[in-house]
């Protein structure tokens, strides 16, 4: 095993475009000096590639990137966390969700602290793991709290349809599934921060198609690239980017081609709309939003932990002094907040871009000078 | 099929039974077979290193190794990372009423194996069995005992400027094995039926990934074996060819290669730079990170040591490392620099730079 030669350098064989890729930016951005464009990263994967590789020391002073509101476990309103807890503390109740979501702080404790006080809560990979947990105790009700993106929906699409097929009364959901494009459009209608285009996010578009980005791009002019996660393929995202600038011809172009197409996955988009339909939902920094929330259909409702277990999801509150809601619209950057590394540390985070692996905070705090 | 029962920990007919059926049978040797309250043990000449360490892995067995290879390589490595030859070790089993006696069986035979793979004899043991629920099948307690020879110091803080870091092979297979063997990576491509158009599969947590078209046929299946492996044969090798210009030795368990980079830089006070082109890591494992949204600097390894030692004999060091099975892929992968932070930065493989900071926890649950 250990002398596998294709484990040594795996990746250095598509190297070679780097030092190409980077002199195009450079050669675009001084054509646009001194101006300076402000790009947006709209995904949280994104984000963290990028400080892996180390892609924004390497740009020019005149492109800055800003970090957008696709973490799902930032943007998720603490209201929702409240609502977890209070599930995770009924007799008989088990909450199932992803470990990052454990450890967001609601506005008095978090599911982990919960957890240790006694609550039900179970970390699971995948909603399929919650559905084990319910088929093996048919007498105890499982609850998974889904977040996630267009990416992760059809997963928790396919497992509300396996339990409403399979007839498994005990499985409920705690639903705060979102759709990107309507952030992305408010944060361009805010008109707070000036944006010259986004790297749109390459998992989501898998899904929904890149034509999703299109009314964007014809009405708020904003220039659009769909982009893979490697190095190279953020390069190029915004060396594509900084072209239509240049040109001043914005549209919404594909550089992640290798998953992604205009039309999309019909199909997953078809079984999310099997058991979701469209609402308005609230985004943490970013308030409500109409129709960029999920929830599920009418008929679906035993299926429902908010209507079975006749939960309240609290109004919105935010932790004093937390600025996430700044930093998830692109306002400022993490260490302009002022718990930044004081208050808030992943070991001790105030707000939930410090506790999501692909939260801005965390990332700034993890790879960033400080 | 028979299972451990509570009595089996009682003290009573049933232990003894266990333990000399299981036990004894398997590790007897002069010093263990008194089945007396302690272990007399003769010593040779140099300073002793001791250590212990529980191990709690879930799943219990997993591809490339189980809990009792676990239990016995993670002790000797101990010892062999503080220079020491290691001699003899105990063995305390902790077992979950339930558990089936073939699988205890089986993980013996397994922790044997190793123990006699490390050369190194199991003096003293302890059996104790709690309710179903209390405790997850087996967990193991090793404690060891070792002694270093004259004319070896090897200490973290003797990493000085210049030292050139190497590494004995791909970092991260004993993360992604385990991750790969606990209950998410697969279980959506079994729920699907077939004819099904869009597969998802299990591992998304909220790192936004992983929907695949079926259409290929795409599915996950790492075949990431753990390294889970005792490393004192390959120290003696290091020892060997680097002498006392072996500064320091690490294994990078828990917190993986980038925790251990920080300890070093911490302990010496300078700064080190890891290079990430030259860091062996497996595609596989890499793919698999990429999925998880994990970062393989900080994933698990039980089979991995990085040696930080005088550039001049780093070419010899290295020489020895892949002439042993055990560091066929060893490879040069950072140095030691000037500068009093104790900071650690990572060159990107396309020309970048970043900090490597210390995980604030652990990226997996139960891996060992």
């Amino acid at each position: 095993m250990n002398s596998d030669p294709q484990a040594r350098g795996s990746r250095l064989a598509a190297r070679g475009f780097v030092p190409e890729l980077l002199r195009l930016i450079a050669e675009r951005a001084a054509r646009l000096a001194p101006r300076a464009v402000r790009f947006m990263e709209v995904c949280g994967t994104h984000t963290m590639a990028m400080f892996r590789s180390g892609i924004r020391a390497m740009l020019p002073p005149n492109v800055r990137l800003l970090s957008g509101p696709g973490c799902p476990v930032c943007v998720t309103p603490m209201g929702m966390v409240d609502a977890a807890i209070e599930i995770a503390r009924r007799p008989g109740v088990c909450l199932a969700t992803f470990g990052d979501m454990v450890r967001v702080p609601g506005s008095r404790t978090s599911l982990e602290r919960a957890k240790a006080e006694g609550a039900d809560v179970q970390m699971v990979y995948s909603p399929l793991d919650a559905l084990k947990l319910a088929e093996a105790e048919p007498g105890r009700t499982v609850v998974f709290f889904a977040i996630g993106f267009e990416t992760t929906t059809p997963a928790v699409a396919a497992t509300v349809a396996y339990a409403r097929d399979r007839g498994l009364r005990n499985m409920l959901f705690l639903a705060a599934n979102k759709v990107i494009p309507p952030a992305m459009e408010a944060i361009l209608a805010g008109g707070e921060v000036k944006l010259d285009g986004f790297l749109c996010p390459g998992h989501v578009s898998v899904i929904t198609g890149s034509a999703i980005y299109e009314p964007l791009a014809a009405k708020y002019h904003a220039p659009c690239v769909v982009t893979g996660f490697e190095a190279e393929d953020i390069l190029e995202g915004i060396a594509m980017l900084l072209l239509q600038v240049v040109e001043a011809a914005p549209k919404v172009e594909i550089q992640y081609k290798r998953w992604v197409h205009r039309e999309g996955n019909a199909k997953a988009r078809e079984r999310v709309a099997e058991v979701f339909r469209p609402c308005d939902a609230a985004w943490r920094g970013l308030g409500t939003i109409p129709m960029s929330g999920l929830e599920l259909r009418p008929e679906l409702r035993g299926h429902d932990a908010l209507q079975v277990l006749g939960i309240q999801v609290p109004p919105e509150l935010e932790n004093p002094g937390c600025s996430c809601g700044e930093v998830l619209r692109g306002l400022i950057e993490p260490p302009e907040c002022s718990l930044f590394a004081s208050r808030c540390t992943p070991a001790t985070p105030v707000g939930p871009c410090m506790v999501s692996t692909e939260g801005s905070c965390a990332a700034y705090y993890k790879y960033g000078e400080r | 099929m028979d299972r451990v029962l509570l009595a089996h920990g009682g003290g009573g007919s049933l232990t003894k039974q266990l333990i000399r059926g299981m036990v004894v049978s398997r590790f007897g040797n002069p010093a263990l077979a008194p089945l007396s309250d302690s272990a007399l043990l003769e010593l040779p000449p140099g300073k002793t290193a001791f250590t212990t360490d529980s191990y709690v892995v879930k799943p219990l067995r997993f591809r490339g190794g189980d809990i009792g290879r676990l239990a016995v390589s993670g002790t000797v490595n101990d010892l062999a990372m503080a220079g020491a030859k290691p001699l003899y070790i105990s063995l305390a089993l902790i077992l979950e009423e339930g558990l089936p006696l073939d699988d205890l069986a089986a993980i013996l035979d397994s922790a044997k194996a190793t123990a006699g793979e490390a050369g190194v004899t199991v003096v003293c043991g302890d059996t104790k069995a709690v309710e179903r629920g209390a405790a997850d099948g087996l967990f193991i307690n090793t404690s060891g005992i070792g002694v270093i020879p004259e004319g070896v110091s090897v200490a973290m803080e003797r990493a000085a400027p210049g030292d050139a870091v190497l590494i004995n092979g791909p970092i991260g297979d004993h993360g992604v094995a385990i991750l790969s063997a606990r209950e998410g990576l697969s279980v959506a491509m079994e729920r699907a039926a077939p004819g099904d158009a869009v597969l998802i599969n299990g591992p998304i947590g909220d790192h936004g990934v992983a929907i695949l078209s079926a259409r290929e046929g795409l599915s996950f299946e790492t075949p990431v074996s753990s390294d889970v492996a005792p490393l004192n044969g390959l120290v003696v090798a290091i020892l060997a060819a680097g002498g006392e210009a072996i500064h320091a030795l690490r294994d990078p368990t828990r917190g993986g290669l980038g925790m251990v980079a920080c300890e070093v830089a911490e302990a010496c006070c300078h700064d080190i730079e890891l290079d990430e082109a030259e860091i062996p890591v497996r595609p596989e494992v890499r793919g698999a990170c990429d999925l998880l949204g994990l970062d393989p600097l900080y994933v698990a390894n039980e089979g991995k040591l990085v040696v930080v030692c005088a550039e001049g004999v780093a070419s010899a060091v290295l020489t020895a490392m892949r002439a042993h099975p055990l560091g066929r892929s060893a490879a040069p992968i950072g140095r030691v620099l000037e500068g009093a932070k104790g900071r650690v930065t990572l060159r990107t493989a396309i020309g970048g730079r970043r900090v490597v900071d210390p995980p604030y926890g652990e990226q997996l649950p139960r891996i060992c």
